[in-house]
């Protein structure tokens, strides 16, 4: 009887421990919270379609989205559809970086840039990148450039502003010691100040990088014959519902593997902050 | 005693001149001098130290190290920082070794100097007893740890002034005593003029050959204590009636100058229990 108790004692400090603030929390036990946050959702949906609650035109079946899934890589061509929009977000995604590193590096280092630069960005980001839209398609027309002209519209002014905000962070110690070692001003900015603020600048690019699939699907809808947006735009205009769940779902899936590829990147380029 | 740096009334002024960090500081610090800071908070201590290194410049006077005005941060004046100071994605051998990386300590080199240069980093690495932690990255050390390596990559390049801002202030008490035996020994074994700016007068009489008092609104010197210790320091000093008589007597200057004491009366009100009231 008293191990019983004792027993009971434990499963009760073991659920409590869950809720220590900051706790620690097991591998298994994250992956159970983890499958649980994933699968419920999956599970309400299930029901919620096959419940006959809902018109099945209005709400498909995770069993119809897939088997539309599956005929939309055999007849229509999805392979093409995720490269076209994988590579709009890359090419834009891309362009917007190697300009927004270096124009961020000047404006967080350099005081007249910033005063030049910053301003203007700020203003410029607040202006709703959809709106350019139209725009974009009178100055570049409606091929390839004018979706990634979307995404680099988009992203580039966030981007600029992170990645200056990110290099202001770097601890002035660090660039004051370089000074007293006898540091030029390019050896600041390249051994000390870049090197301490790439973590967080990948940081930043792995955020922007969510936001450039979300211009992406603007730019498609709006402006486009092929790719995953045009894809769910055209969806619903047949009315097929679950091709439109399909391309949502996919897109998520596209965004997710890339934040993973991220991370990953993060946790190899920087080993000393996992080391502890 | 030759002079090694020479200060000649210096003023900092701050905030469009709102604020006087220092007002007509006047010293000379001799060769292989140890001369220890100490003051009431905001008194211009890491103000002046900061202007011999070159990341301030002085409003009105002059800084000379033998004899040349300075103008900037150089190598021959090297600075510990209090924290944060070394370069987390560098292991400990690369953060000490960085000075060799720049540019100009690379002009004119010679394998030898190399040669020489990396016989000195392994040097100093046993010397501050980091051998075990030598590929490991600062932040897998604990502070005494770093604040070690940071005194060895400033010894790198055997400059002739180490500048010290509460460089032990983060530390435990023995790690501390340690330390202070560190850097005792370092700077009879390089020679090194040392300026050490510290809160806690103990250290600053353990040690320092001078300790100079400074005083705060406007920043300034207020006095300067000789030091009556034997050179070769040891702990048990630090119980010597001498000590203790030179830490009152440098108390009592800082608390006077510091224009801050506790009202014992208001106090003493305020705890009164309130069916007094
Ligand atoms: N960059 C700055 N801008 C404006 N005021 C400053 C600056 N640096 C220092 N001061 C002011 O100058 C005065 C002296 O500061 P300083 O940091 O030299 O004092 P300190 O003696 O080192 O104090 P502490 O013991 O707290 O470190 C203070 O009043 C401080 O507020
Ligand atoms: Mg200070």
């Amino acid at each position: 009887m008293s191990s019983d108790k004792t027993r009971q004692h434990r499963v009760i400090c073991g659920w409590r421990a869950l809720w220590v603030i900051r706790g620690h929390l097991s591998q298994r036990a994250y992956l159970l919270f983890a499958l649980t946050g994933l699968l419920l959702p999956l599970a309400g949906w299930w029901w919620l379609s096959a419940s006959g609650l809902m018109d099945k035109v209005f709400m498909p079946g995770p069993v119809d989205v897939l088997s539309r899934l599956y005929s939309w890589f055999n007849d229509d061509d999805l392979l093409g559809d995720m490269w076209i929009s994988t590579y709009r977000v890359a090419a834009g995604f891309t362009l917007s970086a190697v300009l927004a590193i270096p124009l961020g590096i000047m404006i967080g280092t350099y005081r007249p840039v910033q005063a030049l630069l910053e301003p203007l960005t700020d203003f410029i980001r607040y202006m709703p990148a959809v709106a350019f839209i139209p725009l974009v398609m009178l100055w570049v027309g409606i091929d390839e450039s004018s979706k990634i002209a979307i995404i680099f519209i988009g992203t580039f002014f966030q981007m600029v502003l992170m990645i200056a905000e990110d290099v202001r962070r770097v601890p002035v110690t660090q660039i004051e010691a370089a000074q007293t070692m006898g540091a030029t001003r390019s050896e600041i900015v390249s051994r000390v100040i870049v090197q301490s603020a790439k973590p967080a600048l990948l940081d930043t690019l792995r955020v922007t990088m969510g936001w450039a699939w979300t211009y992406l699907v603007v730019a498609e809808l709006v402006a486009a014959n092929s790719g995953l947006g045009y894809a769910i735009l055209r969806a619903q205009r047949f009315m097929q519902t679950d091709k439109i769940f399909a391309g949502i779902i996919l897109i998520g899936l596209i965004g997710l593997a890339i934040d993973q590829l991220f991370r990953w990147l993060h946790r190899k380029s920087f080993p000393w902050l996992y080391k502890k | 005693m030759d002079i090694k740096i020479r200060i000649e009334k210096a003023c900092k002024t701050f905030g469009e001149g709102s604020i006087t960090a220092l007002q007509e500081v006047c010293l000379d610090i001799g060769s292989n001098e140890f001369v220890t800071f100490v003051g009431a908070s905001g008194c211009g201590k890491s103000t002046l130290l900061r202007c011999i290194a070159g990341l301030e410049t002085l409003s009105s006077g002059s800084i000379k190290v033998d004899g040349t005005p300075i103008s900037g941060p150089g190598v021959d004046r090297a600075m510990v920082f209090q924290h944060y100071s070394l370069y987390p994605w560098l292991t400990v051998m690369d953060n000490i070794k960085f000075t060799r990386q720049l540019q100009i300590n690379l002009e004119d080199i010679t394998s030898a100097d190399v040669e020489a240069a990396s016989g000195r980093a392994d040097a100093l690495i046993d010397l501050m007893g980091l051998n075990h932690v030598k590929n490991s990255y600062p932040n897998q050390l604990s502070g005494g740890m770093q604040q070690r390596v940071a005194i060895a990559r400033a010894l790198l390049p055997r400059p002739q002034i180490l500048l010290m801002d509460e460089p032990f202030g983060a530390l435990d008490a023995q790690t501390r005593e340690v330390m202070h035996d560190m850097i005792l020994h370092v700077s009879k074994l390089e020679k090194t003029t040392i300026v050490f700016v510290t809160h806690d007068v103990e250290e600053a009489i353990y040690l320092g050959q001078r300790v100079v008092v400074m005083a705060p609104r406007p920043g300034r010197i207020d006095s300067i204590c000789p030091v009556n210790l034997p050179a070769q320091r040891n702990q048990d000093m630090k119980l010597s009636a001498e000590f203790m008589q030179q830490k009152k007597a440098i108390l009592t200057r800082i608390r006077e100058t510091a224009g801050v004491h506790t009202d014992l009366e208001l106090l003493a009100r305020m705890t009164k229990p309130a069916d007094n009231n």
